[in-house]
């Protein structure tokens, strides 16, 4: 009884949950007569694929999606190395003030942004940043409190007899770092990649705020432009939120694995 | 030969102020953002709430004014916090409630708990543009799917968007599509309980809902109060959802503090009136996370701390 309950109830909610995805996808690959349709259409009679190139041409998309791959792979190439740097320091060693730096890292994660965002902006306008993807990226190599967080979790679960036999060798703390650690901790720099990775990907503010020209939009800015410009093209604007949507999710199911295993769960906890 | 021993001093002073000064090399690059990207922009922020700062000509010092003009003369200021404030009681705890109902049917034995898992999570993978895009469409007053499922079960649907009675409750119900991390973090403390304490439960003929409450709630209440903090902020700082979903209307009536800020910001270029703004957001936040913490010890539940009184007790 309490087990059919318990059915129904997931059932129900992914529903809720699936039916929106389900919804937009479909609107993007219906015909213009079924869009308007009263009642609405659950399965297009047929499937309009070239929805897709339309609305891709509409505005110039190649140019937007340069733009995010480059500021999403220049700031992951960052935050994955200065964060691992930074969080193998505060894991393996001992030095005057590291717990109270530690406790200053971790409450830089409650400030919000948006207390940040105004002098942010003053300050890159006045480095001359402003209307390029600098402020996008640049930041990224200055190693994010969360993410130092979590890899330092994982560094501190690995014995630290390996680095002393490493270190008997005669290998420095660079080498220690590079050749054993960096190896070790790919499961939690693919977790941190992939958080990163969907941060960046998906960041709409930070682009609203810092690019003016279109020529240097990142994608999200881009779809929030059809709202202005063809406020009623609902197929276009479907059709790139269906594209704006892929990557991210391609990369959850194959990262899935780590970020399931309840690394977020426990980070806080520990 | 009292040359080489010299050398040999000098080079392990040189050598032991390396060893020294390594671990500081390995966090500078957090040092560093942290003085560029983090402190210096409060200090900066700080200083610029006392001026009346335009992004491009004169700024003046203008003392507390701008703090004197938004708290009695601009009801906007008023306005937008109330509307937030009106958004996080809505937010917070459906978020919690509903992401702490999640979490308990995924942790029952059920098949499929991966795949449902993965369906909560989806919207929290996507971005808030798409989000509101999605949900914009499902609002539609004519066209809307919400409407018409609405219609089939005899309700008449009313303008989502465009109606200022239910534009703020639109914006709860898109935003809590995405309490997948919420769930996520709840049930990694859900199977972190110990299942001796429910088969003893059950053993003794304690039923479900009890258990539920004398047993779950307690044991996850830490983790409960990281996400009620974590939806405060998250509710303080809402601005993509409303800013591209509304627009802050109809009649204002999702015009949200985070909003406020960002148009004295760039909107109006207020930069000193709008890094007062975000000192207030701040403060707001952080005052609730202090209160939060602080009234936590009355409902959460720490087993360490409980082990520790038992032990004194002895």
């Amino acid at each position: 009884m309490t087990r059919a309950l318990t059915y129904g109830a997931l059932l129900f909610l992914s529903a809720m949950f699936i039916i929106p995805f389900y919804w937009t996808f479909i609107t993007a690959v219906k015909s213009i007569g079924e869009l308007y349709q009263f009642p609405p259409v659950f399965w297009p009679d047929e499937v309009m694929w070239d929805n897709f190139v339309t609305a891709w041409f509409k505005q110039p998309f190649d140019v937007y999606l340069k733009n995010s791959v480059i500021v999403v792979i220049l700031s992951t190439i960052g935050q994955l190395f200065s964060c691992s740097l930074v969080a193998f320091g505060f894991a393996r060693f001992k030095f005057r003030g590291r717990d109270a730096i530690f406790v200053l890292l971790l409450s830089t994660m409650m400030i919000p942004w948006d207390v940040k965002m105004i002098p942010l902006y003053m300050e890159f306008n006045m480095l001359g940043w402003i209307n390029t993807l600098k402020p996008l990226i640049v930041p990224a190599y200055f190693a994010d409190a969360f993410f130092v967080f979590l890899l330092r979790q994982y560094i501190m679960t690995v014995p630290i007899e390996i680095d002393e036999a490493a270190r008997m060798d005669g290998a420095n703390s660079w080498q220690i770092y590079w050749r054993i650690h960096l190896p070790l901790m790919m499961p939690a720099l693919v977790l941190v990649g992939t958080f990163h990775f969907m941060n960046a990907w998906n960041d709409y503010l930070g682009p609203l705020i810092y690019l003016n020209d279109q020529s240097k939009y990142t994608l999200t800015l881009g779809l929030s432009m059809f709202k202005g410009l063809h406020e009623t093209d609902i197929t276009s604007i479907a059709a790139i939120t269906v594209v704006l949507c892929i990557p991210p999710l391609i990369l959850f199911f194959f990262a899935q694995r780590y970020i399931m295993d309840g690394s977020i769960g426990s980070s806080v906890k520990g | 030969m009292s040359t080489l021993v010299v050398q040999d001093e000098a080079s392990e002073e040189r050598h032991r102020f390396i060893e020294k000064l390594t671990p500081y090399l390995f966090i500078s690059p957090w040092i560093l953002g942290f003085l560029f990207f983090t402190l210096g922009p409060l200090i900066f922020s700080f200083i610029m709430s006392f001026y009346d700062w335009p992004v491009v000509g004169e700024r003046t010092f203008v003392g507390l004014q701008n703090y004197e003009v938004m708290l009695t003369e601009d009801p906007l200021f008023w306005d937008s916090l109330w509307i937030t404030v009106k958004f996080g009681l809505f937010f917070v705890p459906f978020n919690v409630i509903l992401g702490l109902l999640l979490a308990v049917l995924l942790n029952q034995k059920v098949f499929g708990t991966g795949v449902f898992r993965t369906i909560f999570y989806l919207p929290s993978v996507i971005s808030g543009v798409a989000l509101v895009t999605i949900w914009a469409w499902i609002y539609s007053h004519e066209y809307g799917i919400l409407n018409f499922l609405l219609g089939l079960a005899g309700i008449e649907g009313p303008n989502w968007l465009g109606d200022p009675n239910w534009s703020l409750l639109a914006i709860v119900i898109a935003s809590l599509w995405g309490l997948g991390g919420t769930m996520l973090i709840l049930l990694t403390g859900l199977q972190s309980i110990p299942k001796e304490l429910y088969e003893a439960a059950k053993m003794s003929g304690v039923p479900a809902w009890a258990r539920l409450i004398y047993i779950t709630i307690p044991m996850l209440s830490p983790m409960l109060l990281f996400t009620v903090i974590t939806s405060i902020i998250s509710a303080f700082q809402q601005l993509t959802i409303a800013l591209l979903l509304t627009g802050g209307g109809p009649l204002e009536s999702t015009y949200f503090f985070a909003m406020y800020i960002y148009d004295n910001a760039f909107k109006y270029f207020e930069m000193g009136f709008a890094a007062a703004n975000s000192w207030v957001m701040f403060l707001i936040i952080l005052v609730l996370s202090m209160l939060v913490l602080k009234s936590s010890s009355a409902w959460v539940y720490y087993e360490g701390e409980m082990k520790n009184s038992e032990a004194a007790d002895d």
